[in-house]
């Protein structure tokens, strides 16, 4: 199934879940924060969050900035 | 020495005590290495962060935390390049869940020619951010009324502009500067606007509790060197400013006793 991924389409197997859609990404759960279509998704649903096709995904960290 | 000059001098925002008064950014460094070196120079205990999305084509790539570690450094998320009150409140949350942290740096920008905030926006942000529980430092211009109208919302630290950012101007306005530290209650910072160290000082002898700044030190030739120039500064103008300066004079007034010449 497709998803959105900080705005670019990704593919993703059915029946995933957010935490091991992360783990598949390679990223680290520290220092994150993922938005599930407008919604923030707290750390501690992350295994328990199914994702559906269409899903949209922000997923940000701690940059540089002023 | 007097009693008083031996006191503590400590900066409390949002019930929290920093030595140091000099708070950095950490944007525009040729790198997060050269950045952690300059907040070290600087003595900084709070560096601004701003939210962005995750590379995920390389996860490897180098992280902020890599360099400068939230453990040492208090981490205060900005809303850089929000133009309205929900992009704003919006980045703000996810930093809250990202980090865990609620002290945050609010600022809600009218247009990209000046970087200048919107103050209508910024209030009406403020006002959600502080009924969610958190603690907000307000970048703001140098209006003390609309200063006076941020702190009666409840923000934990007023940061009005000296130039803008990213400008080095200096302090274009002391006098509104002055007003606004002598009508706030909370913390006030000059934030934007300074290019050098003795506008850092300036600063702080209107009787700023601190100065915020960026461009100054990442852009400097000799970043790390600036850095501790600033540091100086910010003390130097602090404790001009407790120590209280003389009266200027229209004419000199000699030093040495005009009794016993020869």
């Amino acid at each position: 199934m497709q998803l959105i991924l900080n705005g670019s389409p990704k593919e993703t197997e059915e029946g995933v879940t957010l935490g091991q859609f992360l783990k598949e990404l390679g990223l680290p759960e520290k220092g994150l924060a993922v938005e599930r279509n407008l919604e923030i998704v707290p750390k501690s649903v992350y295994d328990s969050t199914q994702l559906e096709a269409g899903d949209r995904l922000e997923v940000i960290q701690f940059v540089g900035g002023g | 020495m007097s009693a008083d000059s031996q006191t503590r001098d400590t900066l409390t925002i949002a019930g929290v005590e920093y030595n140091s008064r000099l708070i950095i950014g950490t944007g525009k460094y040729a790198s997060y290495e050269q950045n952690a070196q300059a907040a070290e120079a600087a003595g900084a205990e709070i560096v601004t962060v701003a939210i962005r999305r995750v590379n995920v084509m390389d996860p490897t790539q180098e992280r902020l935390s890599d360099h400068l570690s939230p453990e040492k450094f208090t981490y205060l998320p900005n809303t850089a390049g929000c133009f309205t009150a929900e992009d704003a409140l919006r980045t703000l949350r996810l930093a809250r869940e990202a980090g865990g942290w609620k002290l945050v740096k609010l600022e809600v920008l009218a247009d990209q020619k000046t970087l200048y905030p919107d103050m209508v926006e910024t209030l009406r942000a403020a006002e959600v951010l502080i009924k969610e529980g958190f603690d907000v430092m307000v970048y703001c211009t140098d209006d003390p009324v609309y200063a006076r109208r941020l702190e009666d919302a409840g923000c934990c630290a007023i940061m009005p502009l000296g130039a803008p950012i990213g400008s080095g101007l200096g302090i274009q306005n002391p006098i509104n500067i002055r007003l606004i530290v002598e009508q706030a209650k909370v913390p006030v910072l000059v934030d934007a606007g300074v290019g050098t160290a003795s506008e850092a000082a300036i600063a702080m002898e209107l009787g700023c509790d601190g100065v915020l700044m960026n461009t100054a030190i990442a852009e400097a030739k000799d970043p790390i060197r600036m850095a501790r120039a600033m540091k100086h500064a910010v003390i130097a103008g602090r404790e001009a400013y407790l120590a209280g300066r003389m009266k200027k004079k229209m004419y000199a007034d000699p030093s040495s006793p005009l009794a016993g010449l020869i």
